[in-house]
């Protein structure tokens, strides 16, 4: 059994103005095998939380601890960290042109495995996950992410979560911009990597429709960069009904008190 | 810092004829493409480096190659080896062949050209095809000598080879170099700049395309401290199509200088230049000039453009300008594309948020900007030294 905890995580980002705090605090235990919901109204640094833990440099971590069971993931590079079994599925997945689909999961799936695939049987793997995700084979050939629309980036980002069966994944927002076809098929391909073993997960998402599909275990709300209350996918069904309204204020007087 | 410019002018229609012959008066100063030619150095001024043709160019780097005082000091050594099918010769100043493919248009050019003792000519004879590649190998003189050349290819009719052009070696080198594609001829000429590091190189190429030739060209730049190639294409009859391909690889410390000028005076003919460079290191320099002139005789020409440069570290700098003056309306198309970019921070965290190394996702960047041009060059020992080349840049600054 995995685990990640995030203890009193504090981040900044570099603004025009200066730097500003996103992260105010967060704590966090994911346990592999387990789904956590992460929900909060748009700008409460759900993304912000997602890519600190992964390691883009425009977010500096000012105090805290990400440990995955037992390291500190925040002493690692943004390779170290995926290599050690964290994912990140990207809201906005990056284009990176002249480099080919099928060069870039062979590199990745190399890096993360600690040795090259066999190609025969990469080829296979490669073919049927494509397959489950409903992707055309064309794309392998294609430069990674050009010229995706929304919903094929999103279904590319799940691919490489299949590929790359990292102990814990991140999904920030992979439900957002997907069609009703496109989000059964992402929310399937999401749903066969939780099942294929002791895995977690952390899904980052402002609506519940794609919790329609992925049922949690537990559901965080998100407000003003840190966790204002937890609970079961009960919760999820109370935000879908009223919304973020009662939890606008709740930092403040978590603050105060 | 990072600096870099990047300037687009286009103008249509309405510029002043005049000059582009021998000795004849100098052109107005709004065109840029019709341009004056001559064989002698005294028609052309000193340059003092305001210029337009030299603004962006150190002059102090060129060695003397532009005032007159860099007189040949050594000599090039030209080895020519490959497809028994092409004739070679090493001919006098006098050999009337030479000159034909175009005339020198700037002072460097002149000088070149009134200071080669031997020529080398390459002739791929009437309707033969060369199945092999030619190359054509140029040491430099040796540090701090200067040495005069002067090359000519010549496709014969219906003839189809590719020559591979590969300076290497170190010293002040200028010349010209003719690339002349006969009627239906297919020539293709691969140019390697892989000099020392203490290399200077002015070169001028005058390619020179008859009715429906097919021009291939490629430019490779590495190596020198200062380069600067000039590559003028004529279309001097009906139907030639130039495909002008180049890429560089700009280190710290060196100047790097592509001058493209495309002449169409002639109906229905076809250009597409793609150049590339990737910058990296303090003072790293490259310049890339595109000129396209569509003269009023040259309806139906289609012509694009295009230099995209990769700025690897900060201090590095690269000067982008597309230039396109067209004097007809019946055109099938024209335009031009230039850009440079930073090294994507987005790009490198999305590749190594998969696991892949950061230096490994450098390369895969890298090589992936480089791509689809390389993959035009047919020759597989060309390309894999190219490919290998650009390995060993990045792991030299290794940033």
């Amino acid at each position: 059994m995995a685990t990640l905890e995030i203890k009193d995580l504090h981040a900044e980002v570099e603004t025009e103005e200066g730097s500003k705090e996103i992260l105010t605090g967060v704590n966090l235990t994911v346990s592999s095998g387990e789904t956590h919901a992460f929900m909060g109204p748009n700008g409460s640094g759900k993304s912000t939380l997602a890519y600190a833990i992964a390691g883009h440099p425009k977010y500096n971590v000012t105090s805290g601890s990400v440990l995955l069971d037992g390291e500190e993931v925040l002493e690692m590079s943004v390779d170290e960290r995926a290599r050690a079994g964290l994912f990140l599925a990207m809201q906005y997945p990056v284009e990176v042109p002249g480099v080919s689909m099928s060069n870039f999961l062979r590199s990745a799936a190399t890096a993360t495995r600690g040795e090259a695939p066999q190609i025969r049987h990469w080829v296979k793997e490669v073919k049927q996950a494509m397959g489950n995700l409903e992707i055309d084979e064309s794309f392998s050939e294609r430069s990674v992410n050009e010229g995706f629309s929304g919903g094929e980036k999103k279904r590319h980002e799940i691919l490489q979560l299949d590929l790359l069966d990292p102990k814990f994944a991140i999904l920030d927002e992979t439900d957002s911009g997907l069609d009703v076809d496109a989000l059964r098929v992402v929310s399937d391909g999401i749903n066969r990597y939780r099942e294929s073993g002791d895995k977690g997960v952390l899904l980052i998402t402002h609506y519940t429709r794609i919790l329609k599909h992925i049922k949690p275990d537990y559901v965080h709300v998100f407000v003003g960069g840190q966790v204002v209350e937890s609970g079961g996918p009960e919760l999820a069904d109370e935000l879908e009904e009223s919304g973020y309204v009662r939890f606008a204020n709740k930092k403040e007087a978590t603050v105060q008190s | 810092m990072t600096e870099s410019t990047l300037e687009t002018s286009g103008r249509d229609g309405l510029d002043e004829q005049a000059g582009g012959q021998r000795n004849s008066a100098a052109p107005p100063r709004s065109s840029r493409g019709h341009r004056f030619t001559s064989y002698d150095v005294e028609a052309f001024e000193v340059p003092g480096g305001r210029e337009e043709d030299w603004r962006f160019t150190p002059m102090k780097r060129l060695r003397g190659l532009h005032d007159g005082s860099a007189s040949a000091t050594g000599s090039l050594r030209v080895e020519v080896d490959g497809s028994s099918a092409a004739k070679v010769e090493t001919v006098g100043r006098d050999d009337e062949r030479l000159g034909t493919g175009g005339a020198p248009a700037d002072r460097v050019a002149a000088q070149s050209w009134n200071s080669f003792t031997e020529a080398t000519v390459v002739t791929i004879p009437k309707e033969t095809r060369a199945a092999d590649p030619v190359t054509v190998t140029v040491h430099g003189p040796g540090r701090d000598s200067t040495a005069y050349g002067h090359l000519q290819v010549r496709a014969e009719p219906m003839s189809e080879a590719t020559v591979v052009l590969d300076y290497r070696g170190s010293g002040v080198i200028g010349d010209n170099v003719e690339m002349i594609a006969e009627e239906s001829a297919r020539l293709s000429v691969i140019t390697i700049h892989d000099f020392e590091g203490d290399a200077t190189q002015v070169s001028s190429e005058h390619a020179h395309l008859g009715k429906d030739a097919v021009f291939r060209h490629f430019a490779v730049t590495l190596g020198g401290d200062l380069v600067r190639v000039n590559t003028k294409v004529t279309f001097a009859d009906r139907g030639g199509d130039a495909e002008i391909l180049g890429v560089y690889f700009t280190d710290g410390g060196q100047h790097q200088e592509h001058r493209l000028l495309m002449d169409h005076a002639q109906p229905n003919c076809r250009s597409n230049v793609t150049y590339k460079g990737a910058l990296q290191g303090d003072s790293a320099r490259s310049v890339w000039i595109g000129d396209v002139l569509i003269q009023a005789a040259a309806e139906g020409t289609d012509t694009f453009e295009l230099n995209r440069n990769l700025v690897l570290t900060e201090g590095a700098r690269a000067d982008s300008v597309p230039n396109l003056e067209i004097e007809t309306g019946e055109i099938a198309g024209a335009g031009h594309a230039s850009a440079i970019g930073r090294f994507d921070d987005e790009q490198l965290f999305y590749l190594q948020a998969r696991g892949i190394p950061y230096d490994q996702a450098r390369r895969l960047v890298v090589r992936g900007f480089f791509g689809e041009i390389l993959q035009k060059i047919t020759i597989d020992e060309v390309r894999e030294r190219l490919e290998a080349a650009i390995d060993e840049e990045l792991a030299a600054v290794g940033v």
